[in-house]
């Protein structure tokens, strides 16, 4: 085909501008949790005069890189509040974003293989229904009949012996959504700046008061940190230290294939999570590299042990190939829960510590984070993610207990 | 997959092997004069170096001892190991250059001689 025959380009949703000299406020990272962020700035509290700045291009990081499953089914109640509330956003923002991201409510179901699983997985269930939390607990010829092409027999060498299962959960179209919010915020003036780095802060005594990048000094009076796997780099910059180890992190796609997988699937045991995306890819999670990196890929024994796991779950899958594989850099906490809120640093504020979680998390992670900025103290939903809490011993600890291993 | 020269077997597959975080932690002298602070800071704050990382590894699979690594966290490139209770290799300027010589996977472990550049990520 000429390129005579090509469509016209469609219209950009966002400018590219300039940097200005000067901000009210700027956010690092041009992810979902900086444009979700950026978003409620602008509509929650009437700050348009903000700017995001994104190192390489808008969403290219995490947000492109996750397996986009939405779910709100964590233990603990600070967890849950925050998540449930993110999953109440998600529910709305198609329409108050005017961007159908197809955020499709296909349920996500939790696999138990052991006893300890079925005993941890029940109490979960109940701890989610104290919390308003949609959550059933699934007998094995229930899973079976909502997913049919889940092998529920006992052949395999960790039977299926049950299932949490929270119907309102789902997938969405992660880039759709990044774009859906980028497009609100430039109307809503906010400068969507990218190819531009932070290479520094600018300090006066211990309030930050600017930003170096590579495109020029930018002057500032609150800077937010949501540059998840690298946000320790950023500390270090800024003279502060988070606890946070960054990991690689797999994922991948089969070929495309006739809707064959209703729903999510996810099993913390034998480690994979399955859904199949609009299109028809299979997608499908691996767990963490055991090692810090920064490389954005990871060790392919991880994904064979994940094709393992999918294979035995899932027979007919035998037959699918590997389209491509990927790794992302996520932000781990020593507890597997985020960190939203001040820091040492005065007027600096920080979002990171989502883990492998921080997709589902966006709108709330965006919602609160705006709050703490624009009111320099946290929303009543982030409170408990302070940084503190690593000092006070009030941990989150969501390690296995948040469904699937993070 | 990482190709790691533990220091007793030689180069095996990185799934001998099990991570165990940054190396040259040490035990508070005096645990009961900490303060919140410096308990957390010893419980859950861990450098998260983009660059060379001083690590320990553990060749569970073999000879089970603990080894230390100096390895890219970018390149993944592995760079020095030595043995636990060793200070960590100057490799001040040794490293500057992308793809710089150094201990290769495979190479003598005990030599600080550079070898030629090779990639960690093996087969």
């Amino acid at each position: 085909m000429s390129a005579d025959h090509l469509p016209e380009h469609p219209d950009f949703l966002w400018r590219n501008p300039e940097p200005k000299s000067s901000y009210d406020a700027v956010i690092v990272g041009g992810g979902g949790h900086g444009l979700a962020t950026a978003y409620f700035l602008a509509k929650n509290h009437g700050m348009t005069n903000i700017a995001i700045l994104e190192k390489g291009w808008l969403a290219g990081g995490n947000m492109a890189r996750n397996t986009t499953i939405i779910r709100s089914n964590y233990l603990w109640d600070e967890s849950a509040a925050i998540y449930e509330h993110a999953l109440k956003l998600w529910e709305i923002l198609p329409e108050e974003l005017e961007y159908d991201f197809l955020f499709s409510q296909r349920g996500v179901m939790n696999l138990a293989h052991t006893l300890g699983d079925v005993r941890e997985s029940m109490r979960r269930v109940g701890a989610n229904r104290l919390n308003g939390v949609d959550a059933e607990w699934l007998e094995p010829d229930q899973i079976k009949e909502l997913c049919p092409i889940l092998n529920t027999s006992d052949n395999i060498r960790y039977p299926v012996m049950g299932a949490t299962y929270q119907p309102r959960a789902g997938i969405a179209k992660h880039d759709h959504v990044a774009w859906a919010f980028a497009r609100k915020c430039d109307e809503l003036g906010v400068d969507i700046i990218q190819n531009c780095e932070v290479t520094g802060f600018i300090k006066d005594g211990n309030r930050v008061t600017g930003v170096k990048t590579t495109r020029g000094n930018i002057n500032t009076e609150k800077v937010g940190l949501c540059a998840a796997g690298h946000s320790s780099v950023l500390a270090e910059m800024a003279g502060f230290r988070l606890p946070i180890q960054s990991h690689p992190l797999q994922a991948l796609v089969s070929e495309l294939h006739e809707p064959v997988h209703p729903t999510v699937v996810m099993s913390n045991h034998v480690h994979v999570y399955v859904s199949q995306a609009h299109k028809g890819e299979l997608v499908m999670g691996a767990g963490v590299d055991s090692y810090n990196g920064y490389g954005q890929r990871g060790s392919f024994h991880v994904i064979e042990e994940q094709m393992a796991a999918a294979v035995e779950l899932f027979p007919i899958f035998a037959r699918a190939h590997v389209l491509r594989t990927w790794g992302g850099i996520v932000d781990t906490t020593l507890d597997a829960s985020p960190i939203v809120g001040l820091t040492p640093v005065e007027n600096m504020f920080v979002n990171c510590g989502w883990g492998t979680g921080g997709f589902k998390g966006t709108p709330a992670a965006g919602l609160t984070f705006a709050h703490t900025i624009a009111t320099g103290a946290p929303h009543k939903l982030n409170k408990p993610f302070a940084l503190e809490r690593f000092e006070t011993g009030a941990l989150i600890d969501e390690h296995g207990a948040a469904a699937v291993a993070h | 997959m990482l190709l790691i020269s533990c220091p007793n077997c030689g180069p095996r597959d990185e799934t001998e092997f099990h991570y165990g975080g940054q190396a040259h932690i040490a035990y508070p002298e005096n645990p009961n004069d900490l303060t919140d602070r410096e308990w957390a800071e010893y419980l859950f704050y861990r450098e998260n170096t983009k660059g060379t990382f001083a690590e320990r590894w553990v060749h569970s699979t073999g000879c089970r001892q603990w080894f230390n690594m100096l390895r890219d966290t970018v390149s993944y490139d592995i760079h020095s190991i030595y043995a636990m209770g060793q200070p960590r290799p100057d490799t001040t300027g040794e490293y500057g250059q992308a793809g710089g010589a150094g201990l290769a996977p495979g190479a003598p472990t005990t030599s600080t001689a550079a070898a030629a550049p090779t990639s960690s990520e093996g087969v």
